[in-house]
């Protein structure tokens, strides 16, 4: 154990984590200590303005490869209808909201201002082993069960801290949940080691591109096959700590046909980075890659470029997403609540005021209605079940009331919720992102 | 364990409720819809039938009878003991309430032996009173022409004399008023108190105190008949009186409100039904004109109708899993007047949009009177309404979550 006193967050987080195998006993706990940041210094990515090579990166090599790939297998409900998470899900949201609200949340402003997360954050939410969740347990994984469901209850209590700082946590994990998902026995040994060690690589999963009405499966990235490899060309947006990214999973058309995913090491010759920062979630550091003519390995391409695979993969980022939306709401509504219990006009609290009143109540019944339908998607996707059509419902209510709850979160606060002495001026910023994002993050 | 799909021990049930929509309510919406007052014959054969379905706990909840106390028992088998999660008859009442309103939410509203009298009486009447009144068709008598969603402003008194209660008053809105055997009515033992002296009280329909005024001409639900009444000096027993004769400033008033919390899911699933009638007759209509959704597509790169369409799905997705968190809510035993009123204020509004927008999304298709959707789409509307109109719903749902009183949220 650590010898300074824990606080609440690392009980909490200790009792949470040692739900999980791998993590059980203290010496974890001693790991795990998230020791008062001493100071939070910010690495700069977006003050660079101009173009620079992709960050060199690590050397990625096949450790002890296994003779077929490993896969997490799934636990199966009851069969009936029900909304209490196992007390695996709720030990492990609980510990991460805590990690949220006590240390994401602070260091939000900041890090909204600087388009950079704190080093220090991403060394204790990589601590927090959100990238070994997606990872089968004898390649070093976390959890026994592959479960869409965990991962979205953990994103949305991140994203209750800090949509931007959580995408900038979850963007390896994505990375990571991929390779369990659909990587091959070599790409699992080569780098999933790197996810479950000590220290995590800066990776992101790259699909959007840079036009109005983008559509996933219609891209403009090209991968054509050259030299028994590939040959990569294109250009990817906003893709989350792109500057400092070591290890990048890329949507690219295959031969100009169907779209893939391919493995892109930052090292590899021809990749530009430069800092793409936005209207909101700017602490994830977004940045836009560009690939010239970027050689390729054979064993670059994932999951032999199945329609299956890649449809998948876009369906569970978006449910991602979803949850994002779903962790930011509650807490706009967490905020308005004693905000307009308190604030008084006219000589009385704006609360009693049905036309106050009522846009709160509309936030709890639209927040709800976006997270039971984000829940069904990836219970839907954790059972086996087709999934495609209530992802795109989930991400539609996403779009949709996660808009309008970022406006009325600061509409509620008037000319105060404009400006940046509260957080829903952010909130509102930050939930844009939900109705148009792609890829990045994976459930 | 999360999951959000409908348990498969349902499947006959809803099976079975589907068989009645297509069958009995589909052939029988536009008759009923023009020939208004004229009582759907073809129900009574129905009822029958679901009187012995009731037996088997299939389609239980086919009117608003189907609303039980709170705790909610399973009427559909016993579940293991190792299971955490019970899905019972608040469930299955959601759901089969929601197919039978896909069917027609007007005949719905009139099947015999499923009044909201009924859910009054199931929810508060002690063991005396379900005996005498068990198995009768209740209608429930609340709103008056100066108390609409103010319940608690209620005029119509009743006056203890000897061993019977006297009621005068006015009561509109009765649903089924005219055809049920009995009337739930609502009235205050003493003005002066304020809601906690209002009780309900049965009345026998054919007591002579209690009289048939009109029967109101409406915007759809036709099928469905709406009675005013006056009562003058209607006198019924006082045995009549549901629940505790006596005026308690707190629990008085929560005990009538207490019914609500099980019937709102129910007017919730029967906009969802509405809503699924739209939605599917829609898309076929779309189809038929070229349009292909895709669900993997971002909506903003497809036609307009397509978005639309899937943003209309998304809100039914919405409602529909609100809808059915309430109800798993009181079959668990959780206090759900929060999450009942949320329920009821996303179906009621979204019922209404979607089938006002399907309407317009097949031109004059849609508005014609060849097709249903304008009945849907003038029967959905009433959903918004009766039960607490949106507006009760979102104070409700308001005052729950700001901590704030009736009278400080007014």
């Amino acid at each position: 154990m650590p010898s300074q006193q824990q606080n609440l967050t690392d009980r909490s987080m200790a009792i949470g984590l040692r739900a999980l195998n791998r993590f059980a006993g203290s010496p974890v706990v001693d790991r795990l200590g998230l020791r008062e940041p001493a100071e939070r210094f910010l690495y700069s990515a977006s003050k660079t303005t101009m173009r620079t090579a992709a960050s060199a990166g690590r050397t990625f090599a096949a450790a002890q490869k296994l003779a077929t790939p490993a896969r997490q297998p799934t636990a199966q409900p009851s069969g009936l209808f029900d909304l209490t998470p196992t007390d695996e899900q709720r030990m492990l949201s609980e510990s991460v909201r805590d990690f949220a609200l006590q240390r994401l949340r602070p260091a939000a402003i900041d890090a909204d201002a600087a388009c950079t997360p704190p080093r220090e954050l991403l060394t204790q939410s990589d601590n927090l082993g959100l990238t070994m969740i997606g990872v089968p347990e004898e390649l070093g994984g976390a959890v026994s069960e592959r479960s869409a469901v965990t991962a979205v209850l953990m994103s949305e209590a991140l994203a209750q801290g800090d949509m931007g700082l959580a995408v900038a946590c979850l963007a390896p994990a994505a990375v990571s949940t991929a390779l369990s998902l659909w990587g091959n026995e070599e790409q699992q040994a080569t780098y999933l080691p790197a996810f479950v060690g000590e220290s995590i690589p800066a990776a992101a999963l790259a699909v959007l591109e840079p036009r109005a009405l983008f559509n996933p499966f219609k891209l403009e990235t090209r991968a054509r096959r050259a030299n028994g490899g590939y040959v990569l060309s294109g250009v990817k947006s906003l893709v989350p700590r792109a500057v400092d990214g070591e290890l990048f999973i890329v949507a690219a058309a295959l031969d100009g046909r169907n779209p893939a995913l391919f493995i892109v090491e930052s090292g590899a010759g021809g990749i530009t980075v430069e800092p793409e920062p936005a209207m909101g979630i700017r602490a994830a550091a977004t940045g836009r890659l560009t690939f010239d003519d970027v050689e390729l390995p054979a064993g670059a391409l994932i999951g032999d470029a199945s329609a299956e695979v890649y449809a998948e993969c876009i369906q569970l980022g978006r449910i991602g997403w979803s949850a994002l939306a779903v962790g930011t709401g509650q807490a706009v509504l967490d905020y308005v609540i004693p905000y307009v219990k308190d604030r008084t006009a006219f000589g009385e609290p704006i609360a009693n005021r049905q036309a106050i009143a009522f846009a709160v109540s509309n936030i709890a019944i639209e927040l709800d209605g976006l997270r039971l339908a984000t829940y069904r998607a990836a219970s839907r996707a954790d059972q086996g079940k087709s999934f495609a059509r209530e992802a795109a419902l989930a991400r539609r209510l996403a779009s949709q009331h996660g808009m309008s709850i970022g406006s009325d979160g600061v509409q509620l606060l008037g000319g105060h919720g404009y400006v940046k002495e509260h957080p829903v001026e952010r909130w509102y910023r930050d939930l844009r992102a939900a109705g148009l994002m792609e890829g990045v993050l994976l459930v | 364990m999360i999951n959000l799909e409908i348990p498969k021990k349902f499947g006959f049930l809803v099976g079975q409720a589907h068989q009645v929509a297509t069958e009995v309510m589909r052939p029988n919406s536009r008759k009923y819809d023009r020939a208004e007052h004229t009582y759907p014959k073809e129900l009574d054969m129905l009822a029958a039938v679901i009187n012995g379905m009731n037996e088997s706990g299939a389609l239980s909840g086919a009117g608003a009878a189907g609303a039980t106390r709170g705790g909610g028992s399973s009427t559909n088998g016993a579940h293991p003991k190792d299971e955490t999660t019970r899905n019972g008859s608040n469930l299955a009442n959601v759901l089969s309430v929601a197919e039978v309103s896909w069917g027609d939410v007007g005949l719905l509203l009139t099947m015999p032996g499923q009044g909201l009298g009924n859910a009054a009486i199931a929810a508060v009447a002690n063991e005396e009173q379900l005996q005498r009144f068990g198995g009768k068709w209740a209608a429930m008598a609340i709103t008056e022409p100066e108390a609409g969603s103010d319940s608690a402003a209620i005029r119509t008194t009743a006056t203890l004399d000897g061993d019977e209660y006297v009621l005068n008053g006015e009561k509109i809105f009765v649903t089924s008023g005219d055809r049920a055997e009995l009337i739930v009515v609502w009235a205050s033992l003493d003005r002066s108190q304020g809601r906690a002296a209002i009780k309900s009280f049965v009345v026998e329909r054919d007591n002579p105190g209690l009289k048939l005024d009109r029967l109101e001409h409406k915007l759809g639900i036709r099928a469905s008949d709406t009675a005013n009444f006056v009562l003058s000096d209607c006198r019924v027993p006082k045995e009549n009186l549901l629940g505790s004769p006596e005026i308690q400033a707190k629990q008085g008033f929560a005990g009538v409100m207490q019914t609500f919390d099980n019937t709102r899911p129910l007017v919730a699933a029967m906009a969802l039904g509405v809503a699924r009638a739209c939605l599917e007759e829609t898309r076929e209509r779309l189809q038929e004109a070229g349009i292909r959704i895709d669900y993997d597509a971002p909506p903003q790169s497809q036609s307009a109708a397509a978005a639309e369409f899937i943003a209309m799905e998304a809100d039914y997705e919405s409602a529909r899993l609100l809808t059915l968190e309430a109800a798993w809510m009181a079959d668990n035993g959780k206090p759900n007047s929060l999450n009942a009123s949320m329920a009821k204020a996303k179906a009621g509004r979204t019922g209404t949009d979607i089938a006002l927008r399907c309407v317009a999304l097949c031109g004059t298709v849609g508005y014609g009177e060849g097709e249903l959707l304008e009945k849907w789409a003038r029967d959905a509307k009433i959903l918004d309404i009766f039960e607490g109109t949106q507006q009760i719903q979102l104070l409700v749902v308001a005052r729950l979550l700001l901590g704030k009183s009736s009278s400080e949220l007014k």
